[in-house]
């Protein structure tokens, strides 16, 4: 279930790609969406589809676990090509029942798909392979530098760093809930779906109750350590871009460039 | 209600890269209405043993019985298991969800699908056998009473589902001294009065000694000795070697033999230190 | 002495819900002079963890004044030069981490005072270092034992360079194991770096070697003096329902058989001096 999902997975090898700022994958990733939906024939697919293998033989991470992160979006996927595939109006192709399939909605179909996928496989690779830390770090100096956002940076990114940090915290805390629960008889797994919902109300109640107590006591031990926002403030690791990041631009420029111009194909 | 662990092993993870062995083959036989002490370092296979007994987890290797009956057997019904094992988690408090602590102690006993008048009856019990006044304290949110008020509220808890083998996991953790006494005294009654099991799990040494009648000491996975206080606090160097102490005035005792060998060095309470001493001071007088 | 930190006739009383008002501090003066080691005891609720937020100027007292290292804390303008002198650490070791990596966790102090990052590696590498945690320092803190931790909050507020360390009940959640290692480190913090300590328990025994114990109840301060002098009244202390080392308790109950010693025996070598005289 959460096992599947690799978006927000860290795969720690030490490829180049695991090197690069984590800005760079961040501006790459970014520039690499909106080149994905100005891709309109199927070439422009293959370029894609070339640029991410590429990538991927780069960063050392298994094939296999990267499309893991596809199965967890299968139901999605699926409903996007259904709605295109019969809802689409154009040259009747095929008829079923009472719906009729488009040759228009058959192309528009296969690309949403592949558009899907090609998203949620290249947001994997950066995920997978940029520390949570790092990624952190990336956004706050990315969106520093958005005029407007800039003074949201800071507290963006302590919120994220705040999750990452309690997120094992919390997972042990509803396995011992859990547990506590169940040591007094509670019945977790079966019911209908409304009996299930109120099962988990012994859970979630205390979960609640922690979290709260626990944002509470941070609050003040961060206070006592005279945290005050962003401003003034200094960081241990400042971010900075090295040679290799230079050379990881130009690449990726001439290959947005290489997809974009499929266009014209 | 006895308690017989048999060839009992297990392993987290088995057969990937994290696997860990947490218990391994022991084997053990808990009389009925006996008080145990559980020692051991963290990480020394203490909770997850306790785990076992109230099928929170199932072995990996081994049997558990309980009366006789296999607990982890598929004709066992696990409810009925858990019903006659009470288990008081760390920190109990932190399971409290209700919005009085009248429907939160009846927590448990409405999962075992009892009648009202019964469960009623079985909250006020429950929450005077932990010294709490039911009719002052039933309607009050839990969320607003103290910490040692809370802990109480969560144990009656797991009383009020009238288990025969009650368990707690370091039940006094995080209290202040009152609250400690409080909370051990109301344990060492209930196993007085009504001739229920008790495994206590906790650091303390010194409470260990004062409240239980043998004490189990876990290592690594393994059951190193399963005694009497005497016997178990005699082995000062191994419980050391295992990151484990004795109480204060065992120390004592052993310094003092090393002075006057008549000395009985396996002493492990304040009363029997003092009774000793005195025995000693009257030796050296008459000499 | 230079006095690190001074109250005087402190109160601090706060409204619980609709005007039901609690004395959490009644009338409390005392002073600390830098250097020294502090033990507070108490119960829950004796008000010593109100104490320790209103030297960190998290609280302000409604009577009377606090100094903490020469500055009135009510001097809103100086707060966190306060807060940088005072550095606390708090109980539930989860609660007060706030980086997913050990040596962040410790420069975020001296990332909140806006330090130059050079200035700030070396400072996290020595307080990772005083508190032998060097090793340690590209861990995850869920990957830490509690006494772990606990030192690592205690790096944290090492690398702010402050003159005085609260802690408050740092050990009550941790194991033997655990409260050794914090104790054994704050003891060493003292005598070695000469940083100011207040350290506040339910344990006895964390505190005989302190240079002075106060125990507080009910807001008020009940004792204070040298653990001899303090551990000399042990039925005050039981009246107080506070704890008492066995040996002390032991040598407490011979002196009521008569058999006289002096009172305030600390530790087991002590016990076994007196005995043999």
């Amino acid at each position: 279930m959460l096992k599947d999902v690799t978006i927000g997975q860290y795969y720690p090898t030490n490829s180049f790609i695991h090197k690069l700022d984590p800005r760079t994958k961040i501006h790459f990733t970014f520039l690499y969406i909106i080149a994905l939906f100005t891709i309109d024939n199927f070439y422009g697919y293959l370029a894609a589809f070339a640029l991410l293998m590429g990538i991927t033989l780069v960063s050392k991470i298994p094939v296999g676990y990267i499309l893991r992160g596809i199965k967890g979006l299968v139901f999605i996927i699926l409903i996007t090509v259904l709605i295109n595939l019969f809802m689409t109006p154009g040259t009747p192709k095929f008829e079923i029942w009472r719906l009729t399939i488009t040759e228009e909605g058959l192309e528009i179909a296969a690309f949403m798909a592949l558009r899907l996928i090609f998203l949620v496989t290249g947001t994997s690779i950066m995920t997978l392979t940029t520390s949570p830390i790092a990624l952190t770090d990336g956004i706050e100096y990315s969106l520093r530098s958005i005029p407007g956002v800039k003074k949201y940076a800071h507290e963006l990114a302590m919120m994220m760093t705040i999750a990452l940090r309690f997120i094992p915290t919390l997972m042990e805390e509803t396995d011992r809930i859990m547990k506590a629960q169940k040591a007094r008889g509670a019945d977790l797994e079966s019911g209908n779906l409304v009996q299930r919902a109120k099962n988990l109300i012994p859970i979630l109640v205390p979960l609640f109750v922690s979290a709260f107590r626990r944002a509470d006591e941070l609050a003040i031990a961060m206070e006592a350590r005279c945290y005050r926002g962003g401003h003034d403030r200094t960081r241990l690791n400042e971010l900075k871009y090295n040679k290799r990041d230079v050379y990881a631009y130009f690449v990726i420029l001439g290959m947005m460039v290489a997809i974009f111009a499929t266009r014209w194909l | 209600m006895s308690i017989e662990i048999k060839n009992l092993s297990h392993i987290y993870s088995q057969g990937s890269p994290f696997e860990s062995i947490a218990l391994d083959d022991i084997s053990a036989v808990i009389d009925k209405g006996s008080f145990i002490g559980l020692i051991g370092h963290t990480g020394s296979g203490k909770s997850t043993f306790i785990q076992h007994l109230n099928v929170l987890l199932k072995p990996t290797m081994g049997q558990i019985f309980i009366d006789g009956i296999d607990i982890n057997d598929k004709s066992t019904k696990v409810k009925s298991i858990r019903q006659k094992v009470g288990l008081v988690f760390q920190y109990p408090e932190h399971q409290l969800f209700e919005e009085t602590v009248e429907k939160d102690v009846a927590f448990g006993p409405e999962n075992l699908g009892l009648g009202d008048a019964e469960i009623k009856k079985r909250v006020k019990d429950a929450l005077t056998m932990v010294g709490l006044d039911y009719d002052k304290i039933k309607d009050k949110s839990p969320f607003e009473l103290s910490g040692g008020q809370m802990r109480r509220v969560a144990i009656a808890g797991v009383l009020a589902m009238k288990p025969s083998i009650l368990i707690l996991d370091e039940p006094t953790a995080g209290l202040d001294p009152r609250g400690r006494d409080d909370i051990l005294n109301v344990i060492s009654e209930l196993h007085r009065r009504e001739k229920i099991t008790v495994i206590l799990v906790s650091h303390s040494m010194e409470d260990i000694a004062k409240h239980v009648e043998k004490i189990m000491v876990m290592f690594d996975g393994k059951i190193k000795i399963f005694d009497t206080p005497q016997n178990v606090f005699s082995q000062v160097d191994l419980l050391e070697n295992i990151g484990l102490a004795v109480p204060q005035v065992t120390y004592l005792m052993r310094k003092l033999k090393e002075i006057d060998p008549l000395i009985d060095q396996n002493i492990y309470t304040v009363q029997q230190a003092k009774e000793e001493i005195i025995r000693m001071m009257r030796r050296r007088k008459d000499a | 002495m230079e006095k690190m930190i001074e109250f005087k006739n402190v109160g601090y009383i706060y409204e619980k819900h609709e005007g039901a008002e609690t004395v959490a501090i009644d009338g409390v003066s005392f002073s600390v002079r830098k250097g020294e080691f502090i033990g507070i005891i108490g119960h829950n609720g004796s008000g010593k963890s109100t104490l320790s937020k209103l030297i960190n100027a998290i609280l302000f007292p409604t009577s009377g004044d606090i100094w903490v290292a020469g500055i009135n804390t009510k001097d809103h303008s100086r707060i966190w030069d306060i807060r940088q002198s005072a550095g606390m650490v708090f109980q539930n070791p989860d609660n007060q981490l706030v980086a997913t990596m050990v040596e962040e966790e410790v420069a975020f102090g001296p990332e909140n005072l806006g330090i130059d990052p050079k200035e700030i590696r070396k400072r996290v590498d020595e307080a990772l270092k005083t508190v032998e945690m060097g090793e340690y320092k590209n861990k995850k803190p869920h990957q830490l034992s509690g006494g772990q931790k606990q030192r690592i909050a205690i790096a944290g507020i090492l690398a702010m360079k402050p003159k005085c360390i609260i802690l408050d009940e740092p050990t009550a959640m941790l194991d033997p194991a655990g409260r050794k290692e914090v104790i054994e480190t704050i003891k060493r913090l003292n005598r070695e770096e000469n940083i100011t300590i207040l350290h506040i328990t339910h344990y006895m025994d964390e505190v005989v070697d302190a240079d002075r114990i106060i125990v507080m109840d009910e807001g008020k301060i009940a004792m204070e003096g040298t653990p001899r002098e303090v551990l000399c009244q042990v039925e005050k202390l039981k009246d107080l329902r506070l704890d008492v080392p066995q040996i002390t308790e032991l040598a407490y109950s011979l002196q009521k058989e008569e058999i006289d010693f002096g009172c305030g025996v600390l530790t087991v070598e002590e016990m076994v001096d007196r005995l043999c005289q």
